[in-house]
């Protein structure tokens, strides 16, 4: 015969097990959880490079010198196309002359200070090109450092600079492993390339995805389960640059070696 | 022309928009505030550890501290691209970044330098208001020093025993609470640096450790080298004055009071300087050591590049010459001159190969840039950014310490 004390305690127990397992429910709603784990954020700009289809023509690089308005002849540039060229003996010869915006006009590789260096074909092993452009870091070191809060981070993933706001100590020149940050001339605060910005939030694309001739760079939203780059970006083979610094850089690259610096 | 591209060579591969961004300012910025920093250290060695061999000096380098100090500001605001904006790390700090932290620290330090100057300096600006205020028909002069100190007694005019005694201990509380503050100011200036992690030579954790200890040093250096010059033009002019009044201190008495003192310093400035160098060692031996993907193109810089920057002048001439100038005995002031300015020359050039030196490779490790100092100002930027902007900022705090000798005389017990 249970006890009335007994019975008050099996009963706590039992409604207290119970609470258990129904609030274990709640804390594993499914459909929070997959609300939760995208942070509720219907987009992120994310960009794909196929460096295969990279010719270095640097139609790119004058799109987006003109769409965004840094001075043609200065020699910086938001996004620009590195040459490799792999020789027999392992090494590896790079240049980019003037970001490529010309192309690569010049068979010789520009070894910087007026001077040039020939390489004969048959010491080729294998010679490409990859184009290089912000990477919009998940982690991104220069909103980090910047001691005024005038590069940030939209809630899409684009890191912006407020040029209204920007003191230009080049801390955050300093603080990015891939150099994509320079002094603008005109306005003299950071700047850098910003996924066309004002073109991807009005359902464009950005402008050197749209002079690329070959497809070689496209723009897409990781959020997108239907979208092109998604798709290539989960379903295939892609790598990002310099993943040891911890940016989590969400520019993805197919076709990428171990010589790409 | 794009910012930097005036004085940088670029040779093999570096990115595009790569250029040597963080010039000569950037060097004397770490310079100037490891001068603040020392020279404040120093004088704290008195008044809180009771160093009685130091009181000559201590005084002396408390003021020069003060002086140094908006010199610290001014390489920063040479250097921003818009130094009207420069304001807001102090209204709107992002305090993520470690250069937030400088309102903080600075204006921090500022102000318990301030005070303690003023509690060391009290008597003096009571007994001077009131001597000034004596006098029936003031001059024109008179009156404004009558009105400078009557302000700066904050209206405190009681030197009596029992306050001068409590000025002391306040005195002796905010030099204690002065040392943890200029360490840090330091040694974040030196996490500024050491936290960049797009920059293999800048990130390592030792090189906050790394900055105060050579701010020691040339802090102590600076301060033993403008007292040594200071007590050679009172020598001077008190050769000349002793003529009318007697009771001024000899030549001779001078003299001695002033190797005195710099014995005892020195001896200081050793301790400090080598656990600076034992730490810069040990930093070069471990990257060595590990040797990691970064090492090949850090040694071509460190071995080949800056090898006269790095081994001849700055752990030859500037570390291990005035190691043997100090250690040798009979120090004699002319010898005490030429440390001094060779450790100086020393913690300068480090600073220089931090700064420049980590600016010597491309990101990329696969090229390298060349900093060419701009001499002649051809334009804004070069002025800001070259020798010129250099000097300017190396000579401000010496004209500003004239300036606060006049109110706060260092050498007071001559008169």
């Amino acid at each position: 015969m249970i006890s009335r004390r007994n019975f008050c305690k099996k009963s706590l127990l039992v409604a207290g097990g119970l609470a258990i397992l129904l609030s274990a429910l709640e804390l594993f709603d499914p459909r929070r959880l997959e609300a939760e784990k995208g942070d509720g954020k219907k987009v992120r700009w994310v960009f794909l490079v196929d460096t295969h289809k990279c010719v270095g023509c640097g139609f790119c690089v004058k799109a987006c010198k003109i769409e965004n308005e840094v001075p043609y002849d200065a020699n910086v540039t938001r996004t620009w196309v590195e040459r490799y060229v792999v020789t027999k003996d392992g090494k590896t010869h790079i240049d980019s002359p003037k970001g490529a915006r010309d192309g690569f006009e010049d068979t010789r590789i520009d070894i910087g200070e007026g001077k040039f260096q020939e390489i004969k074909n048959e010491e080729i092993s294998k010679a490409f090109f990859v184009p290089k452009l912000c990477n919009q870091c998940d982690n991104p070191p220069c909103v980090q450092v910047c001691p005024v809060g005038a590069t940030y981070q939209t809630a899409d993933g684009v890191v912006l600079v407020d040029r209204k706001w920007c003191i230009g100590c080049g801390y955050c020149v300093m603080g990015c492993p891939y150099g994509v940050r320079f002094f603008h001339p005109v306005y003299h605060v950071a700047e850098k390339c910003n996924f066309c910005y004002h073109r991807i939030s009005q359902g464009m694309q950005t402008a050197c995805v749209d002079a690329c001739p070959f497809g070689a760079r496209k723009v897409g939203n990781i959020r997108d389960p239907q979208d092109p780059v998604t798709k290539v970006i989960t379903t295939d083979r892609v790598n990002v640059l310099k993943e040891e610094y911890g940016t989590t850089p969400q520019v993805f690259y197919l076709g990428l070696t171990k010589e790409v610096k | 022309m794009v910012h930097g591209e005036a004085w940088t060579l670029k040779e093999f591969f570096t990115y595009p928009n790569e250029y040597i961004y963080w010039t000569i300012q950037i060097v004397m910025y770490p310079f100037m505030t490891g001068l603040v920093a020392g020279a404040f250290v120093l004088s704290s060695l008195y008044h809180v550890f009771g160093v009685t061999q130091l009181k000559g000096i201590a005084r002396f380098s408390l003021v020069f501290s003060f002086a140094l100090l908006p010199v610290a500001m001014l390489p920063l605001m040479l250097h921003l691209q818009q130094p009207q904006r420069g304001i807001e790390v102090m209204m709107t700090p992002h305090f993520t970044s470690a250069i937030a932290a400088f309102g903080i620290v600075f204006s921090t330090y500022g102000m318990i330098v301030a005070s303690e100057l003023w509690f060391v300096y009290r008597k003096h600006f009571v007994e001077s208001a009131l001597r000034l205020r004596a006098i029936p028909q003031r001059s024109v002069p008179e009156n404004l020093w009558h009105l400078l100190y009557s302000a700066l007694t904050l209206g405190a005019t009681d030197i009596s025993h029992e306050a001068l005694e409590a000025d002391e201990r306040a005195v002796k509380k905010l030099a204690a609470a002065g040392i943890p503050v200029a360490c840090f100011l330091h040694g974040y200036a030196g996490f500024i640096f050491g936290s960049v992690k797009a920059n293999a030579l800048w990130m390592t954790p030792l090189m906050p450790v790394i900055f105060i200890c050579s701010a020691v040093v040339s802090g102590i250096a600076l301060c033993i080298l403008t007292y040594i010059l200071t007590m050679e033009i009172r020598k001077v002019l008190a050769a000349r004055r002793r003529r009318e009044y007697l009771e001024l201190p000899s030549t001779e008495e001078l003299k001695s009071a002033e190797l005195h003192v710099v014995t005892m310093t020195t001896k200081y400035l050793v301790m400090f300087l080598v656990a600076a160098i034992t730490l810069e060692l040990l930093d070069l031996i471990f990257r060595g050591y590990t040797a990691m993907k970064s090492w090949d193109i850090l040694r071509s810089v460190i071995y080949e590049r800056d090898f006269v920057n790095i081994f001849v002048i700055q752990y030859g001439l500037g570390n291990l010459v005035p190691f043997i100038i100090f250690l040798t005995p009979g120090l004699t002031i002319r010898r005490a001159l030429l440390g001094t300015s060779l450790v100086l020359l020393g913690v300068f050039m480090m600073r220089w190969n931090v700064v420049i030196g980590g600016q010597a490779f491309s990101s990329s490790l696969s090229g390298f840039m060349h900093y060419v100092l701009p001499i002649w100002p051809d334009s804004m930027e070069t002025a800001k950014e070259g020798l010129v902007g250099a000097l300017t900022v190396a000579v401000v705090p010496f004209c500003l310490f004239y300036l606060l000798n006049k109110v706060m005389p260092v050498f007071k017990d001559t008169h």
